[in-house]
């Protein structure tokens, strides 16, 4: 069952086109909700105006005063307010001040616009360097969301000595995770005997992180939130943390209607307020010596996390972690920052730092190679981590890894060698195509990060149904990476039963436990070994309490189920986290195993870059990896496809534009993702290397292939054009008119 | 209260009687109205494909198009591609080649593919990625899609 490219469970209803996403959910007198914004990036709310000809008198009006429990989001920092009340501070252009719902959808965004605010404006903080030289302290004291420092060795004894110290600076930009189908949510809010009873059904990644914000909200026990995850259309991170806010909006309005609510983002308003990658600007120095070898890296990290923390602590924290990539260094210093920008909060989106830090350490690679005159290839393999080496946190690497090997493999596939010889030649000539080829090799640590797993202690289970079949019990999420499919088969997996006879239950706080958010590349490996040791679980105590004798056949164990299930009522066996014994860390100090593996990677790209018009065409690309055992190889391909397509987006073409605070290019006619017509094919190759931490040795792999992309392109467009200052992505063919022209003008 | 109009369409090999304003996108006429879901509404301004739908046998954005246009028009939505529970080859293949991921563009993209394959039986790589410009999708890097596309014409077209 475990590697087998079996058939996505609710791919029959998804082709059929009755998958019920958030908005095809049919609710009777619904509301519509819309949210007046705050408009400026920093400031005092004095007042609210309600304009004419709009008939108030029919709308539910909520504001920051009618918010019975605490009017604060549930996150890592209970920071940012679910509405800026009057005399309160504002702080981003995007900040929700007032919600309205009406029957008509039309009427109710006609009034969203003749709300007015009065607002005392105050000098706004729009930038990581402002934000840095405190030119207005806009959060705690210092604009810090998190300050991270890690320490091994110390490289300010080597700088002095070392053959070569070479210095570099990178930038990445804020990116949109565009998942097709925008924000959305619907809520009802019952008044029961026992009090007020909250359901939200929404397109959301977290159901318990929902449940955790609107039990706040409210101010109300466990049992009187239900929180129901419809089928969703994308999410990438994006729908992480934001749906937190949007729920609770729409929970409101329908608190105060008494009536069922719909809020749903139109495109514009979702690109221009919900969360999307920090933008990064990261500061290496690193030391060499006369061979190549690393002596010592410093790496200067800072994020821009925008108004409020939301997930920065930990974005940064991964991000830190993986800035010295996949090389061994004696000596390694990071400070990572996060820093308050008045501009609406950066969030989760695949990678989750890793891309950003990542881009500047591979980047900073291939520069050095030049500086030293040696192949970038050669340079990596000098350096590359071996099995029993220890990374910057003292975490020593006990899996058997060979990413020399991973390397080879990657270089082979796009001919890499030969590619690198034909097109210098072919460059020389006086035609304005140029051609290059490039790599990077990187890694993504798999599950939360440093202690974040056993904080969770996620738990999952395994629920026998009255027709003898077998339901899987997690909130888990299915954002189209394929959960439903690969839970069935690992539990399948595990009872030695066909696919066929293992479903995935809704996902509903009602009846599903809390098995940790659907994030971090966690779900497959993480919550899949639960459910691997809760499906044994469940198969013994099915013959331990005599319904099943072993060896067992499927009518055989189908028969003993229902009966159990009549006999019993119900039968259900949950699994718990259990940190393994060989992993330890401290928060503290940043020391020890950030991660229980890592998945490994070396991602190869040729470019062609027309000097005409400074377009850039990825014409092939290879992504090999090490993700453990592949449950599902046609799925997991799926996976590393699609956020391939994303890293070449966020490498070449996307670019979030922003003015005073707001993303001024929120369409899709001019924020541009991938078309069918941008995209080589893309060559996925798994080396299999199972892991005994994961179920069946599967490691995760959803992020992975968003960190590779950016770097490999931006050495291969190097390899193209010859020593250009390429330190920044998105390179759209505008930055790179400007990248040639300085070195025309010299 | 603006004033409503009353028109007929076929839509999916049925004949409906709609009343609604006549600026209304035929997006929202088939959702709310028609509750036929299926067809997704993913920007708005006609860019990502999502509200493909075919209208007189053509593809068109349905978000673009206001319902007085599609008077009388003959319209198929995804929910009219199986014959039944008989997926369509096409939708067949998406299923095999995990051609959809999180589902959300597929409907469009599924209209889009039928077309372009019904007026090109045989369509090299190339001309099936400029076919599917127009239909946007965020998870799949668009291999799959291709893969089954060219799984459908491999065995015969999107007819069978």
């Amino acid at each position: 069952m475990i590697g087998a490219s079996s058939i996505r469970k609710e791919g029959r209803a998804k082709v059929m086109g009755t998958a019920c996403y958030t908005d095809d959910k049919f609710v009777p007198d619904a509301l519509h909700g819309v949210t007046v914004r705050s408009q400026v990036p920093r400031g005092i709310l004095k007042g609210i105006q309600f304009g004419e000809g709009i008939p108030w008198g029919e709308f539910t009006i909520v504001t920051a005063a009618d918010i019975p429990g605490t009017n604060r989001v549930a996150s890592v920092v209970h920071d940012q307010p679910f509405l800026v009340g009057i005399g309160e501070e504002i702080t981003h252009p995007e900040q929700p001040v007032v919600l309205l719902a009406h029957p008509d959808r039309r009427l109710a965004e006609k009034a969203r616009k003749a709300v007015t605010l009065e607002v005392e404006e105050r000098p706004a903080i729009l930038d990581i360097q402002a934000s840095l030289d405190l030119e207005q302290v806009i959060y705690g004291t210092h604009n810090l969301l998190k300050e991270i420092r890690i320490q091994k060795g110390d490289p300010e004894a080597v700088w002095a000595s070392a053959a070569h110290v070479i210095e570099g600076e990178y930038r990445t930009g804020a990116q949109e995770q565009m998942y097709l189908e925008t924000n959305a949510m619907v809520a009802v809010v019952e008044r029961e005997a026992v009090g007020l009873q909250v359901t939200v059904w929404g397109s959301l990644q977290c159901p318990y992180y929902v449940h955790s914000a609107l039990k706040q909200l409210f101010g109300l026990p466990e049992g009187q939130v239900r929180v129901v995850a419809m089928e969703m259309g994308g999410a990438f991170g994006g729908k992480e943390d934001y749906p937190s806010v949007n729920a609770g909006h729409a929970a409101l309005l329908a608190w105060k209607s008494g009536r069922p609510v719909k809020v749903v983002y139109d495109r514009e308003e979702d690109l221009a307020c919900t969360t999307k990658r920090h933008p990064s600007r990261t500061r290496l120095k690193t030391a060499f010596d006369a061979e190549g070898h690393l002596l010592a890296i410093d790496v200067d990290f800072v994020l821009d996390g925008g108004a409020y923390a939301t997930m920065s602590p930990v974005v940064l924290s991964r991000g830190a972690l993986h800035s010295t990539s996949v090389y061994r260094c004696p000596n390694v210093k990071v400070h990572g920052r996060a820093v308050a920008t008045n501009t609406p909060p950066a969030g989760a989106f695949r990678g989750f730092g890793a891309p950003q830090s990542l881009f500047a350490m591979e980047r900073h690679l291939d520069i050095c190679a030049r500086k030293l005159g040696l192949d970038a290839v050669e340079l990596r393999r000098k350096n590359f981590l071996r099995t029993g080496d220890t990374m910057a946190t003292g975490q020593v690497i006990r899996e058997d890894l060979d990413l020399g090997g991973l390397m080879d493999r990657a270089i082979e596939e796009i001919d890499y060698h030969r590619k690198r010889t034909t097109f210098a030649a072919a460059n020389d000539s006086e035609s304005p195509i140029k051609r290059g080829v490039g790599l990077a090799v990187f890694m993504h640590g798999c599950g939360f990060t440093g202690g974040g797993e056993s904080y969770l202690a996620s738990v999952a289970g395994v629920e026998g149904l009255a027709d003898g079949t077998v339901s899987v019990l997690a909130a888990s999420t299915e954002m189209g990476q394929g959960k439903n499919t690969v839970f069935a088969q690992i539990v399948a997996e595990a009872l030695k039963l066909p696919f066929e006879m293992v479903e995935t239950a809704e996902v509903d706080t009602d009846r599903v436990p809390n098995s940790g958010p659907t994030v971090a590349s966690r779900s497959t490996m993480m919550v899949g070994r639960i459910l691997e040791d809760a499906a044994i679980g469940f198969k013994q105590s099915l013959v331990q309490q005599g319904f099943l004798k072993e060896p067992y056949t499927t009518d055989g164990f189908r028969e003993a189920v229902a009966k159990a299930v009549a006999t019993l009522g119900s039968v259900k066996c949950y699994g718990q986290y259990h940190r393994p014994p060989n992993i330890a860390w401290n928060d503290a100090t940043y020391q020890g195993d950030a991660y229980p593996t890592y998945s490994w990677a070396c991602y190869a790209a040729e470019v062609a870059v027309d000097l005409d018009t400074y377009e850039v065409k990825v014409e092939d690309f290879v992504a090999v990896q090490e993700v453990g055992r592949v449950v599902n190889p046609t799925l997991a391909a799926g996976q590393i496809e699609g956020g391939v397509a994303q890293g070449i987006g966020w490498g070449l073409w996307e670019e979030v534009t922003m003015k005073q605070g707001c993303m001024i290019n929120n369409q899709m006619t001019n924020y541009i993702i991938p078309t069918s017509a941008d995209l080589p094919q893309i060559r996925v190759v798994f080396l299999e290397n199972p892991h005994p931490a994961g179920p069946g040795g599967a490691k995760g792999l959803g992020e992975l292939p968003m960190d590779g992309p950016a770097p490999a392109l931006i050495n291969a467009l190097e390899n193209a054009l010859g020593p250009l200052r390429l330190d920044e992505v998105p390179m759209t063919p505008d930055r790179l008119l400007g990248r040639c022209e300085e070195v025309a003008h010299g | 209260m603006a004033k409503q109009i009353t028109l007929k369409m076929t839509v999916n090999g049925t004949d409906c009687v709609v009343t609604v304003h006549p600026f209304a996108r035929l997006l929202d006429v088939l959702r709310e109205e028609l509750r036929l879901t299926g067809t997704k509404e993913g920007c708005g301004e006609g860019e990502c494909g999502a509200c493909t739908v075919l209208m007189n046998g053509r593809v068109v954005n349905s978000c673009l198009v206001p319902v007085v246009q599609a008077q009388g028009a003959v319209v198929v939505t995804v929910e009219g591609l199986a014959q039944g529970e008989r997926l369509s080859s096409v939708q067949d293949a998406f299923l095999t080649y995990n051609g959809a991921q999180c589902g959300f563009c597929t409907p469009g993209m599924l209209i889009s593919a039928t077309d372009l394959l019904n007026r090109c039986p045989n369509p090299t790589e190339g001309e099936i990625r400029e076919g599917l410009a127009g239909n946007l999708c965020r998870c799949t890097g668009y291999a799959k899609i291709v893969d089954a596309l060219r799984a459908v014409a491999a065995d015969g077209g999107a007819a069978r």
